[in-house]
């Protein structure tokens, strides 16, 4: 699955997307940074509902193919200029981390 | 035999949501000098801990990479409190981190061992009241 098909539902709604072409391969949920960078691999989407700008540096050390962040939390100018500058997908969703890890889950194997 | 190519970086204590610039920056410049993405990815993932940790337990400190022919070192110093129990702090879940810190995501006691992990070889040489010098490699063949 490809963020611009992602994108196609409407729980998912695009709030910074630099390369909508990137695929996605599994993913990895998670707010506590270091477990993120420790498991989550490349071309992940990177479910959290952290919202402090240093997830855009792990989104971008990690090279996740994006980032959504659940329960429709608030999303900071900073955060929002940081993934534009570094070119990170950022995604946001009413879901909780649960529903949507199931909903992503499905699409990536379906 | 081609020399050592060396980037330095100042890591400011004080700014916790710029920490990783550092490691930002050297994944860019790994990537112009043409290094395997895989490579780059464990060095910079590696040197953001390391950047968190200084920041967070250490007011600051500097980095220094180094590109070898063969391998990549980071040396990342600082002259903060220095870590009492070294084999203790390489413990997966052992943190001193405030909550503050943890309401920001890290503070896991994740770091070190990632650190590990994601490099070929990590020293630590630290001392109590005077800082503690972290240094990791990563091997390019
Ligand atoms: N540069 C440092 N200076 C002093 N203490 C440090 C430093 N780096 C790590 N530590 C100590 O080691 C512990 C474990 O580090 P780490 O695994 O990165 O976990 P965390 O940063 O989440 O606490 C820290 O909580 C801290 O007590
Ligand atoms: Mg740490």
């Amino acid at each position: 699955m490809t963020v611009k098909e992602l994108l196609k539902l409407d729980e998912f709604e695009a709030v910074n997307i630099s390369d909508d072409s990137r695929i996605i391969k599994g993913g990895y949920c998670g707010d506590l940074l270091s477990w993120v960078m420790g498991r989550a691999e490349e071309d992940n989407v990177f479910v959290t509902i952290m919202v402090n700008v240093n997830v855009i540096a792990v989104a971008s050390l990690i090279n996740v193919s994006c980032v959504v962040i659940c329960e429709n939390a608030e999303l900071s100018d900073e955060l929002i200029n940081a993934a534009k500058q570094k070119e990170i997908n950022l995604i946001k969703t009413p879901l909780a981390s649960f529903e949507a890890c199931a909903c992503l889950s499905n699409l990536i194997n379906a | 035999m081609s020399e050592a190519i060396n980037f330095h970086y100042v890591v400011d204590g004080d700014d916790f949501t710029s920490a990783g610039e550092a490691s930002v920056d050297i994944k860019r410049k790994l990537r112009q000098l043409g290094v395997d993405p895989a490579i780059i990815r464990r060095v910079s993932i590696a040197m953001y801990e390391g950047e968190v940790n200084m920041v967070i337990h250490a007011d600051g400190g500097t980095v220094d990479v180094n590109v070898y022919e063969d391998k990549i070192e980071m040396i990342l110093s600082d002259e903060g409190p220095g870590i009492v129990n070294v084999e203790l702090a390489m413990k997966k879940g052992f943190s001193t981190a405030p909550d503050y810190v943890r309401s920001l995501g890290f503070g896991a006691g994740m770091g070190l061992p990632n650190m590990k992990s994601y490099t070929d070889g990590m020293q630590i040489d630290t001392k109590i009241g005077v800082g503690t010098t972290i240094t990791m490699v990563v091997n390019l063949k």
